[in-house]
């Protein structure tokens, strides 16, 4: 069995220049400036936040889910993970980590991924790139569908076995568990609340992710 | 079985570059010539270029962190882009993707064109964005790689090891392209190969003609999540 560590945070919410909450099936795109610390909290456990980077001043330098993993050598994203972005930069280092173990190669939902994975006629159910199609388009400046790329998954647990297979585990994570990352450049966070309900990624249950950023 | 028609050859040394729009049902076989090759590749629905490689997609689709015969590479519009329909090596990797100047610079050190003419050292993102950039591509168009002929084995704290030996001289993948597909592939070294020295090893790319899938095509059926992609990838040519 593999070890995971717990890493706590220092900050406490009270201090905190921003405190919300993303209901599940929603998204939220916002800059978040060089030396803050952004704190994504699974309120009420098992929930997927699919979440992208970018540099503020280039969105074509963006997180990068091959780079990372190539960078430290390892596939799951914990306390000490540099994100990289598709240009080498470092966007985010991840500082506190009461889950343990989050996932990049899972990818987000998608209406089409959905017909692919379970049948021809769950196009119609929500999905997360429809959230994030819908953040970037509305985020304007040129962003587009080409913005969207491989994401990060806060909270879930995709393990690789020896044989080279791929395993949609059981979360690690429970309620009131967070990770937390400190933007070391200019950085814009784009994240989909997952709505999947064809799996148990969110335990057949979205619910919602409470979001803090601290100077 | 009979072997299909080759429609041209190419000889891509290690290091190099190479784009080209397969036309639907032709097989692009990759052939590893030395051992030891690594084929970086990235592709296109190259009538709507915004239709393209999905791994995340791909893997949990199937179930898999490698490729072998069987799989098909799927776009982000849940359609077939290619199809692998041979495969002697058995394993390649879709978790490293590619090393960049930087990289290149740290393990082998500086060896640029006025010094050494083509026996410079490339790198794997700046070959991308070269062909990338021959189709009104460019960064933002970026996706996730395929190594074809590379292996990494991770352990149960999810540390990747490079594993030596993965592919020998003469072992070959067949890709099927399952619409008009533009590829881009480079053949730098694995960014995880341990290797000291730059050493990229050369292909060689055959362009098959070969029949449309059956309906008992191996890759068709080798999952029904793959059935269901077939489907609405012919959904999309109705």
């Amino acid at each position: 069995m593999s070890t995971l560590i717990y890493t706590e945070s220092p900050l406490v919410p009270a201090d905190a220049i921003h405190d919300f909450t993303l209901p599940a099936g929603e998204g939220w795109m916002h800059e978040i400036k060089r030396g803050q610390t952004l704190r994504i909290v699974d309120l009420e456990g098992n929930q997927a936040a699919d979440t992208l980077f970018y540099n503020a001043h280039d969105m074509s330098d963006r997180y990068s889910a091959q780079d990372t993993i190539r960078a430290q050598g390892a596939i799951y994203l914990t306390t000490g993970t540099k994100l990289m972005s598709s240009e080498g930069n470092v966007l985010l280092t991840i500082t506190a980590d009461t889950c343990g173990r989050h996932d990049t190669l899972g990818g987000a939902c998608a209406t089409e991924s959905n017909q692919v994975r379970y049948a021809l006629d769950k196009r119609w159910m929500h999905a997360c790139r429809d959230t994030f199609t819908l953040q970037v388009l509305r985020w304007g400046r040129g962003a587009s569908k080409a913005d969207i790329t491989h994401n990060i998954n806060f909270f879930m647990n995709v393990p690789v076995t020896p044989e080279g297979g791929l395993r949609f585990a059981d979360g690690v994570s429970a309620g009131g568990r967070y990770v937390e990352m400190r933007a070391e450049m200019d950085v814009i966070a784009l994240i989909s609340n997952c709505p999947q309900l064809n799996n148990p990624c969110n335990a057949y249950n979205p619910t919602p992710v409470r979001l803090l950023i601290w100077n | 079985m009979s072997e299909p028609p080759i429609l041209f050859e190419e000889h891509l040394p290690g290091g190099g570059l190479w784009s080209w729009v397969l036309r639907r049902h032709t097989t692009l076989r990759l052939t590893d010539l030395e051992g030891g090759a690594n084929v970086g590749l990235m592709a296109y629905n190259a009538d709507e270029p915004l239709d393209r490689l999905n791994l995340p997609d791909t893997l949990k689709a199937q179930y898999t962190a490698k490729f072998t015969r069987g799989h098909v590479l799927m776009s982000d519009m849940g359609r077939a882009l290619l199809s692998i329909t041979a495969d002697t090596c058995g394993w390649h990797d879709p978790l490293g993707g590619h090393g960049n100047a930087a990289l290149v610079r740290a393990k082998y050190g500086e060896r640029n064109y006025q010094q050494a003419r083509n026996d410079w050292y490339r790198n794997a993102h700046d070959n991308f964005l070269v062909e990338l950039g021959k189709h009104g591509l460019g960064a933002r168009d970026l996706v996730a790689n395929v190594n074809f002929f590379s292996r990494l084995d991770a352990d149960e704290e999810g540390r990747l090891t490079f594993h030596l030996g993965n592919s020998k001289a003469g072992d070959f993948i067949d890709l099927r392209a399952e619409m008009n597909v533009l590829v881009v592939l480079n053949t730098c070294q694995h960014p995880l190969d341990p290797k000291p020295s730059y050493e990229p090893k050369p292909v060689k790319l055959t362009l098959l003609k070969t029949p449309s899938p059956a309906p008992d095509d191996f890759c068709r059926n080798f999952r029904g999540e793959n059935h269901r992609c077939f489907e609405l990838t012919e959904r999309y040519f109705a």
